[in-house]
């Protein structure tokens, strides 16, 4: 029947348009993520620096962690008031204690500082009598389940131990890393995984993921959750966790065969390497051990980069066709600032530094060989190749690692030598994609099992899902173009020689790609971002039309605005570096002194009166100090479409 | 702009590149491959409707001599290149799809039962698999009245068409 036929066909071609957008959706997200990674770690060496000595401003001396005992921090003298009613702590832990803080996440409540600390306390402890590399077998009465990132959230921890049941020497776990960022309940999962860690130390195994590190936790959201919830204890507890976090083994290994790691690895990894060295020194990859910095710092002037992330035989983590100049960071700045007499690393720390670095931040790869991660801006991709000579290596059969978001919550990959596992489900939003865990008996066979934390009471459509996906995605990219408007502005016109205000499909995706840089399907994305003439030309201008910006502010200069919409996350990083008590506010001199080491940095040129303009407008109630959680609330952008997309829904 | 994005050869570069778009976003492993079980939504979100017959044409015409599952790009680019230049698999018109549904409804009710939907779709034409089926009446049926409104369907299915 020849109804039936056009209906099927209709449906299906309508199927694949979902599906279609379903893809570019996940590419979208996934780009955008990894660029954010990729300024994070260009910006590294600048980080690195505020955090060494721009500190002094306030007058607490350099602040180095390196050499800072966390123990400080005197749990003993807080008191936990008697209208506390949330958990209590009381050491050696006991299941009645793992039980009581599960039920008490349940129930939306916090556990108090004091416990915070001690917990922390006794984890790191704990942790320092561990080894770098984790060994364990499994019986025929237990597996082994096998976790990757978790990353705030706790739904999807509770979905676990829901399913799989709770840790116990019976059912012993390993948790391979990113255990915090991104998710509203960093805190409470470390604590769930720290309690059961001292519980069941021989049965709870955690290994350190690159978001295990402090200065990744002020970009995505960590540091931030732990002050909000912590407001008199928050510094203390961060400062304890720098440790704890750089105290974590780097890599777990089962039955000699199977070996767990955050990342992956590269051409140089070393096992043996690993084994002896001192994990803890590593903080963060994002820190350049001292020597490097000064490489750096030497290299100005045109000079390559050095101690950059990934191998050093690869060319630095970043590679200069993937950055646009404004992210080129040569790091000019740098040079007057740092101290003269710097103490050069000891000799093999760089190497450690790297090693570590490759574990927690490296991606497979389909090609054989070892290359920098471009995408990301460090640690490296692997290949097939690599994969196999370092199984063989070391006597081997399988790799297990997390990292990367997968819409099934695992991948295979290399020949089922490379397993990926990932736990968050709905990383990038509603329905993005399943988490799943593995199970590894003795014949090591991994069994895999998926779920997905559902918020709705009623399941969504298919064509719902990815309608609410796609369009976050989207907005996320308007943002992306509002921030680089003049740039691409400037891009448009070039093509559009003879003022038109349109520019050909091809032309348009040519001059958005050469300017963002994000590998997108612009063509595809071309109707969603922008209005079309009759004949599909792109009418450039309008792909700005759904975008304004939160609060104008007369002082600030047009270009002025554009640059702090693109680098607000960046700027958030420095001002929590420099407002070492976390209070929110910062003085108007530091403000402008920041701004203009950080414009010089990025090559931005903003003058020095916009400068002061900004800071005095921003400093609403005239006392000298900005509240900068305000002013970064004032450069959000916001989009026009979100009432009506509110109304929709 | 240019004028020679006119000429043939800016046409057939137009549509290279249109191709190449969409083979990538299922090239997960960035190897200038797809899965063979894609190839029907590349083809279809192109805007092409072909039948389950000429897809499978189309298949038998690009696939390795010895099935790998997997499809190249240079196998596909020269024959999707065709397809879309000489214009094969056109889109059938948003009207006939309403009449369609009207032929399945002779009562005029304005509406369908999930079962009577579901055996014309499985049991007629190029019928539906079981998932194909399912995904079809969760999108389909009026969770509050449990029938299928076919005009607000039809509405849904041809609207995200740019």
């Amino acid at each position: 029947m020849k109804a039936a036929i056009l209906i099927q066909r209709w449906y299906r071609r309508y199927i694949a348009r979902l599906e279609m957008r379903r893809r570019y959706t996940w590419s979208i997200f996934q780009s955008i993520e990894y660029a954010g990674e990729q300024e994070q770690l260009q910006l590294s060496s600048f980080f690195s620096f505020m955090l060494d000595n721009f500190t002094q401003l306030n007058g607490s001396g350099p602040g180095d962690p390196m050499n800072e005992e966390g123990g400080g921090a005197r749990y003993e003298l807080i008191e936990v008031c008697d209208s506390y009613c949330g958990p209590h702590l009381s050491f050696p832990l006991s299941v009645s204690h793992t039980n009581a803080l599960l039920s008490a996440f349940k129930e939306q409540q916090t556990l108090h500082a004091r416990y915070v600390l001690q917990l922390l306390h006794e984890t790191k402890k704990f942790l320092k009598q561990m080894p770098n590399i984790i060994h364990l077998s499994t019986s025929y009465s237990k597996e082994i389940t096998i976790c990757g990132d978790l990353h705030g959230r706790l739904d999807d921890l509770l979905l676990i131990f829901y399913k799989n049941g709770l840790p116990s020497p019976e059912n012993p776990y390993v948790f391979n890393g990113d255990f915090v960022d991104r998710g509203k309940k960093s805190v409470e999962i470390i604590v769930i995984l720290f309690a059961f860690l001292l519980l069941y130390p021989d049965h709870m195994h955690l290994n350190r993921g690159n978001h295990e590190d402090h200065i990744m936790n002020l970009r995505y959201g960590f540091t931030k959750e732990v002050m909000q919830k912590y407001k008199n204890h928050g510094r203390d507890i961060l400062k304890l966790l720098q440790d704890v976090f750089s105290l974590l083994p780097v890599a777990t290994v089962i039955d000699s065969k199977v070996l767990i790691v955050h990342g992956g690895i590269s051409d140089m990894t070393d096992l043996h390497f690993l084994d002896s060295i001192e994990r803890h020194k590593v903080k963060s990859a994002l820190r350049l051990p001292r020597r490097s910095l000064d490489c750096v710092v030497m290299a100005r002037g045109g000079g390559q980069v050095k101690g950059q992330l990934g191998s050093s035989r690869h060319h630095p983590g970043l590679s200069p066709s993937m950055l646009s100049p404004a992210h080129l960071s040569q790091v000019p700045c740098l040079h007057s600032f740092v101290p003269t007499e710097t103490l050069p690393a000891a000799p093999g720390e760089e190497e450690e530094w790297k090693q570590i670095v490759d574990l927690l931040w490296s991606d497979p790869k389909v090609q054989n060989g070892c290359t920098p991660n471009t995408f990301r801006g460090g640690g490296c991709y692997f290949g097939p190749d690599v994969t196999h000579s370092l199984l063989q290596r070391h006597g081997l059969s399988l790799l297990i690692r997390s990292h990367q978001c997968k819409q099934e919550g695992y991948e295979v990959c290399h020949d089922g030598k490379v397993i990926t596992i990932f736990s968050a489900s709905n990383y990038y939003e509603e329905g993005s994609n399943r988490g799943a865990y593995v199970k590894l008996g003795p014949d090591l066979t991994p069994r895999f099992f998926q779920y997905q934390v559902s918020h709705c009471t009623r399941k969504l459509t298919l064509h719902q899902r990815v309608s609410v996906a796609e369009g976050s995605a989207l907005k996320a990219l308007q943002e992306k173009l509002f921030a680089h408007r003049s740039e691409l502005m400037n891009t448009f016109q070039k093509y559009d020689r003879n003022n038109t205000g349109w520019i050909s499909p091809s032309e348009w995706a040519q001059a958005v790609e050469s300017v963002l840089r994000l590998d997108l399907p612009w063509r595809t994305l071309r109707p969603r971002l922008a209005r079309l003439t009759q004949d599909g030309n792109v009418e450039y201008l309008s792909c700005f039309e759904n975008i304004y910006a939160g609060q104008p502010l007369p002082q600030v200069t047009p270009n002025l605005a554009e640059t702090l919409y693109r680098y607000r996350t960046d700027l958030e990083i420095i001002f929590n570096i420099i407002d070492k008590d976390h209070s929110g506010l910062i003085s108007i001199e530091e403000f402008r002194h920041t701004w203009k080491l950080f414009s010089s940095h990025l090559r931005v040129a903003v003058e020095d009166s916009a400068v002061d303009d900004l800071a005095r407008s921003i400093d609403f109630n005239k006392d000298g100090s900005i509240d900068f959680n305000e002013f970064l609330e004032a450069f959000r952008v916001v989009h026009r479409l979100d009432t009506k997309d509110q109304q929709q829904e | 702009m240019a004028e020679d994005e006119d000429s043939a050869e800016a046409i057939v570069s137009q549509v290279h590149r249109k191709i190449r778009e969409a083979f990538n976003l299922f090239d997960v492993t960035s190897n200038k491959t797809v899965d063979v079980r894609e190839i029907g939504t590349i083809i279809r979100s192109l805007g092409c409707f072909p039948t389950e017959g000429e897809l499978h044409e189309i298949i038998t015409e690009i696939e390795e001599e010895e099935s790998t599952g997997s499809i190249r790009f240079e196998k596909f680019l020269p024959t999707m290149t065709k397809v879309l230049l000489e214009r094969k698999f056109r889109p059938i018109p948003e009207d006939r799809l309403l009449q369609a549904f009207e032929l399945l409804d002779p009562e005029k009710k304005g509406y369908l039962e999930p079962e009577e939907l579901k055996k014309f779709m499985t049991q007629e034409g190029e019928p539906f698999s079981h998932d194909e089926m399912e995904e079809m009446l969760s999108a389909a049926v009026d969770p509050d009245k449990n029938v299928i409104f076919y005009k607000d369907f039809v509405g849904m299915m041809t609207y995200d068409d740019q």
